[in-house]
């Protein structure tokens, strides 16, 4: 568009622009391509350097042996990550296990059921809880939680003793209050998405199931649900990826010990438990810190799994109702943005 | 059948204690029915009078002491200027209108005998007694348009032995039938607008309702499924006591039995259709029906 247009008395024609606009174009399309550059940069930079520090330990265990062996003796210096591994898939299961299911009820009260002048201070109430820090969560559950529910867990293992992974001896810290401390942490994030998702629901297809003769709790399930399935799975799968990752909270009521325990009430590890345990005495054993960071890079890997696998979820739902003709519930769309 | 708990006999009802609760075991139908061949009892269509009907929405007082009657077995239509309160009170006749935030409604609204708004009255069995089809199509996105007719029929926790065949009956009275039978298990939203619309009113008779509310039900679609639409006006008056609301005079020309027309939450004037077009008393309807205004 540089090419200038004859006119006739050479006044520049309306088809130039002014040259000084052009220029701050330029430089900001510029100045954004370098920032956006930078951050895909910084994430190779970051994956090369955890695969570099990683090196001694995955050289001398194997990608493999690392990731599956289930001995993490830090005096015989053998890592094998299995029982941190496990510990995590565990602790953030129950916490799913837990958690969505409350979410998710918390999401429909508040939007469906609760008067409309609470609707406002619930919701404040519900994500304040994710304000509250997370050593101060680990605190609570070691100080509280642990002595206060070890009864009840013990009753618990006694009862359903019958069932796998369930029966035997209750040690206080535990995958289970573990777990139960990460629902409480994946609750606000989970039941935000879930509102948000949950309001996208056009008031037509209540209205034509309330008109039907639906319950609420029938409108909810005919209308509300299978419409904000896809996101609120979105959602979940976000919970999953925080509850993977934290580290404080966990390392305080888990028990940190580094062999899968036998039951849900039995002392575990988790990845990021153990980095921020054994840093500090790591610092002079190349072996050492090459294991604990190849945890984290297992880590990694994982959440990275996790998130492309509700990407996917999410996707694919869309795919299925714009195969159908229909609009894309706003809110999959908007959770697989937050996925990303 | 749950649904039939709505049939009350007349002599309950005198006495104040009605069948819109969802126990039906000792309720007698309202209107004697002959013992039918088919396995379900078809119900009757009823007539529905409202009586000093108010609503508000919020301060807003939308509807004026309506006293307004509907034949059974005939399509009323009710037409009017937008805002004048139309959708207002068909919502008002199922008890719609109190699920928007804020809005009430005052007065009576009787279906025969039966107050529907009396506090001892279900909502639920209310609605399930007078269907309502909506302005715009809105089939469940997430269902198939199996499920879609189905949907009614399960919440009202019919047998589902004979689930096929009553969502075949509904789609055939639907004028839908033959159209989708080779692809029931398809999404409902991948139907054109009016199949959508179509596949509603299936959905709505799917569950034998004894009234049947139409909101602008063709304002959404192009002229033909329009006419598509009107032509079943013709059967399902044969079974129910059909509201239309439109805002199409010559739509309510074509298809109504009788005419009522609505200005500012106020009943104007109401009759048989041809004398409201041709003949009407007042004259505010003869300049809305001759288009001097709306």
């Amino acid at each position: 568009m540089e090419a200038h247009v004859a006119t006739p008395g050479g006044a520049p024609s309306i088809f130039e622009g002014a040259p000084g606009a052009r220029a701050a174009d330029r430089v900001f399309r510029s100045v954004l391509t370098a920032l956006a550059l930078g951050i895909l940069a910084l994430i190779v930079f970051f994956f090369v350097f955890l695969v570099v520090k990683a090196n001694p330990a995955l050289s001398r265990f194997g990608i493999f042996g690392f990731t599956f062996n289930n001995d993490w003796d830090v005096s015989r210096s053998t890592y094998g990550a299995w029982p941190l591994l496990v510990g995590t898939l565990i602790t953030s299961g129950i916490a799913l296990i837990i958690g969505v299911p409350v979410a998710i009820a918390t999401a429909l009260y508040i939007n469906e059921l609760c008067p409309r002048r609470l609707r406002g201070p619930l919701t404040v109430l519900v994500e304040l809880l994710a304000a509250v820090p997370s050593v101060v969560y680990g605190l609570w559950g070691f100080l509280v939680l642990v002595p206060k529910l070890k009864g009840a867990q013990q009753s618990l293992a006694d009862t359903f003793g019958f069932l796998p992974f369930v029966g035997g001896h209750v040690a206080g810290p535990s995958y289970f209050i573990a777990g139960l401390i990460l629902a409480i942490m994946i609750l606000p994030i989970v039941s935000a998405i879930s509102r948000e998702v949950m309001s996208t629901v056009p008031a037509d297809h209540k209205e034509a199931a309330l008109a039907l003769g639906a319950t609420r709790w029938e409108m909810i399930r005919t209308a509300v649900l299978p419409y904000s399935r896809s996101g609120v799975v979105g959602g979940a799968m976000l919970g999953l990826g925080r509850a993977i990752g934290e580290t404080i909270a966990v390392t305080l009521v888990v028990g940190n010990a580094p062999q899968i325990g036998k039951s849900l009430f039995d002392q575990g590890y988790t990845l990021a438990a153990v980095i921020v345990n054994e840093f500090g005495e790591a610092a002079t054993d190349r072996l050492h810190t090459g294991a604990l960071i190849a945890a984290g890079l297992v880590l990694f890997v994982l959440t990275l799994l996790v998130n492309a696998a509700a990407r996917a979820l999410v996707s694919r739902a869309e795919r299925r109702q714009r195969a159908t003709g229909g609009a894309v519930p706003a809110g999959a769309a908007a959770a697989a943005r937050v996925g990303a | 059948m749950t649904g039939d708990g709505f049939a009350a006999s007349q002599t309950a009802a005198a006495a104040g204690e009605h069948g819109l609760s969802r126990s039906p075991q000792t309720r007698r139908p309202l209107v004697a029915q002959a013992p039918s061949a088919s396995a379900r009892p078809t119900k009757a269509a009823r007539r529905v009078r409202l009586e000093g009907l108010d609503a508000y929405y919020g301060d807003n007082h939308a509807l004026r002491g309506l006293d307004l009657e509907f034949e059974p077995n005939k399509v009323t239509a009710i037409i009017g200027p937008s805002g004048c309160g139309k959708s207002t009170m068909i919502r008002c006749i199922n008890r719609m209108h109190e699920e928007i935030p804020g809005a009430r409604a005052e007065g009576k609204v009787c279906l025969d005998q039966v107050d529907v708004y009396d506090p001892s009255v279900n909502v639920v069995a209310v609605r399930r007694a007078i269907g309502m089809v909506f302005q715009k199509p809105n089939p469940f996105p997430t269902m198939s348009i199996f499920d879609n007719v189905a949907s009614g029929i399960r919440l009202s926790g019919a047998s589902r032995a004979d689930l096929r065949d009553r969502v075949e009956r509904a789609l055939r009275g639907a004028g839908l039938w033959d159209e989708v039978k080779d692809r029931l298990a398809e999404p409902g939203i991948g139907l054109s607008g009016g199949q959508q619309q179509r596949l509603c009113i299936a959905r709505t008779m799917a569950v034998d309702p004894e009234v049947l509310l139409m909101d602008e039900p063709c304002s959404a679609l192009d002229p033909i499924a329009t006419l598509k639409v009107e032509e079943l006006l013709a059967d399902l008056k044969q079974r129910v006591t059909v509201v239309l609301v439109t805002h199409n005079m010559q739509q309510a020309a074509r298809v109504a039995d009788s005419t009522a027309f609505l200005l500012d939450g106020e009943l104007v004037e109401v009759g048989a259709t041809d004398e409201m077009f041709t003949q009407p008393k007042d004259s505010r309807t003869e300049d809305y029906v001759t288009g001097k205004f709306g």
